[in-house]
């Protein structure tokens, strides 16, 4: 560990003790004597680090302990257990100069005043967070043109959209240029221009100012265009970290073949799955391991225009991931 | 310092643009800080009327300056933090601000000096008026009027540092609500909100003596009427003091314990 690394987590543990009842009087007024205590492992032992300027896909099925996890990373939750460190800080203990080098975004949750237009809420960030003037002009300018923030800085925040007011969120979450950025579904509910729009300005303040950006979201478009690598949590616990392609490739059974033959007329059901026919395009799902032999075998059958060979979307790789427990 | 001076004038931006929003509501509360005091100005008068002309050597001229005093003075250090911490608590918005660099008391404090400020004018405007309409006898003291200043800046500390941590029990409980009442009852008898301190019993007097009630509200009402001597002051003032050292030991004590218990359960 040490300061080469941005973030260091290791067997990492966040345990909730919630009090539990059944529904009914009765047992409303058994809860008064006696209470049932359970304990929920929200994060249960995981372990990874990000060196500077790395983007990571932070993946995982609801209440997988994603958000736990990113609240621990920015010092609002108390690990149970284990080892953390962000830029060499201890992030619990919430110490000033660590908290001016990050930030955290949620996409449910809005920091900004709403009755005030979103540039008085970051003249007040530029006071908390002691960014000189110099700075804060050239962060504006900057965050302004990326954004396109120009007609929404003076109207109030309750008069945006949700997405003019995400990115306004976004923006005032970067006045500060944060080395290291937690994106907790930064881009939920959003319209698909808007997600492409905040994606491309978090590549892009990834790519200036060299930030470590760990991001969750449900979106996978967002972890296609955003990250090589990405981590996988589900029940608390490390599914996997590495490559994206990686992903694919070890949680992918199938592939997915489509072949155009002109018309549909012929049964390729002997081949694989079919999974459609459109307009003469035959597309079939077989076993990873079959896949060279049956398309050997389509070529050498039938007059093939044209034949492409595909991973299945991602959506239904993760799908797959979040299905099965430990691998 | 400079940082904490630029962050009071951009939050007291931000409070007075959020304030213009709500007029309505600011005339609301405007007229419930009015309301109380004149109900009570107006019974201990009828009472002092149909007794002789006097209660305890209040007279109707007097209980008039007294509530008409009490009203600014409560207004000056009156906060409304207990109401706001339970909702920021269970909903979650004081997660944003643990993650700032910057302790959220200072927020707060700059809120609720900005809201005095914008109210100010109205308040001063209606104890104009109901000095016309009562008719208070106000005998002023240079002294007494020079050391008001001091002696309101501490309540107002005094007054915003008990309620800011007794808001913190939000951290313990979801029903803060209940607490809030009990505080609420302790401080209109002990303040001297209800009756002039003097009006009522002696064991009464020592209690209040003891309890912060009194140093926030009645002590700088009484010394601006001149009803004070120079020893009385210094008492009240070291009495003052010891609460201000008290509530910023406990504050400091009850906030650490507080996020303890909050970065534990879900912050």
């Amino acid at each position: 560990m040490g300061n080469a690394l941005a973030i260091h987590i290791h067997d990492l543990h966040k345990t909730y003790i919630v009090s539990e009842r059944e529904g009914g009087v009765r047992a409303a007024l058994a809860s008064l004597v006696h209470r049932k205590k359970q304990e929920v492992r929200a994060v249960d032992g995981i372990s990874f680090d990000l060196a500077p300027g790395e983007i990571v896909g932070f993946l995982g099925p609801n209440g997988a302990g994603k958000t736990t996890t990113l609240k621990m990373l920015s010092g609002l939750l108390h690990p149970t257990s284990g080892e953390l460190s962000v830029l060499g800080f201890v992030p619990w203990k919430r110490d000033h100069d660590y908290l001016r080098q990050i930030t955290l975004v949620m996409g449910q949750r809005n920091q900004l005043v709403w009755d005030i237009p979103a540039v008085d809420s970051f003249e007040l960030n530029r006071a908390v967070y002691r960014v000189p003037a110099a700075d804060f002009r050239k962060a504006l300018d900057e965050l302004t043109q990326l954004l396109d923030l120009g007609p929404l800085l003076k109207k109030p925040v309750r008069n945006l959209s949700l997405g003019e007011r995400m990115k306004c969120e976004v923006a005032a979450a970067l006045l500060h240029r944060p080395q290291v950025v937690f994106l907790d579904e930064p881009t939920i509910g959003l319209d698909v221009t808007m997600q492409r729009r905040i994606r491309a300005f978090i590549a892009e303040y990834n790519r200036r100012h060299g930030a470590t950006v760990l991001l969750t979201s449900h979106y996978m478009a967002d972890v296609v265009a955003l990250t090589r690598r990405v981590i996988v949590i589900h029940h608390g616990k490390l599914l996997f970290d590495g490559d994206l392609s990686a992903l694919v490739e070890r949680f992918t059974a199938h592939k997915t073949i489509v072949v155009t033959l002109g018309d549909c007329t012929a049964d390729l059901s002997a081949y694989g799955e079919v999974v459609s026919c459109t307009d003469g395009d035959v597309t079939l799902r077989v076993p990873k391991a079959e896949t060279a032999r049956v398309t050997g075998r389509l070529l050498a059958d039938y007059p093939v225009l044209d034949l492409t060979v595909e991973d299945p979307p991602i959506e239904e790789v993760i799908d797959r991931v979040f299905q099965q427990e430990i691998p | 310092m400079r940082g904490i001076a630029d962050i009071y004038a951009q939050q007291f931006k931000v409070t007075l643009a959020s304030f213009i929003q709500y007029r309505a509501a600011l005339v609301i509360w405007l007229i419930g800080h009015v309301l109380e005091p004149l109900i009570y100005l107006v019974v201990w008068s009828t009472v002092s009327r149909s007794t002789g002309g006097s209660v305890g050597g209040f007279t109707a001229a007097d209980f008039a300056a007294y509530f008409i005093v009490l009203m600014i003075v409560n207004h000056l250090t009156y906060t409304w933090i207990m109401y706001e911490y339970e909702y920021r608590v269970r909903q979650g918005t004081l997660s944003p601000e643990l993650l700032r660099p910057v302790h959220p008391i200072h927020s707060d404090i700059a809120d609720n000096i900005t809201s005095k400020l914008i109210t100010l004018p109205g308040m001063l405007a209606i104890a104009a008026l109901m000095s016309l309409i009562f008719r208070p006898a106000f005998h002023p003291v240079p002294w007494a009027a020079a050391a008001f200043v001091p002696v309101v800046l501490l309540a107002f500390i005094v007054r915003f540092l008990v309620e800011w941590t007794l808001a913190l029990a939000a951290f313990w409980t979801t029903r803060v609500s209940a607490l809030n009442q009990m505080y609420f009852m302790a401080m209109l008898f002990f303040s001297g909100q209800i009756a002039p301190l003097e009006l009522l019993p002696h064991p009464v007097r020592v209690i209040a003596f003891v309890l912060p009630f009194r140093w926030t509200v009645g002590f700088p009402t009484e010394l601006l009427l001149g009803r004070l001597t120079p020893g009385q002051v210094l008492a009240g003032m070291g009495m003052q003091f010891a609460w201000l050292a008290v509530g910023l030991v406990l504050m400091r004590f009850v906030w650490r314990a507080g996020l303890k218990v909050y970065s534990a359960v879900g912050a």
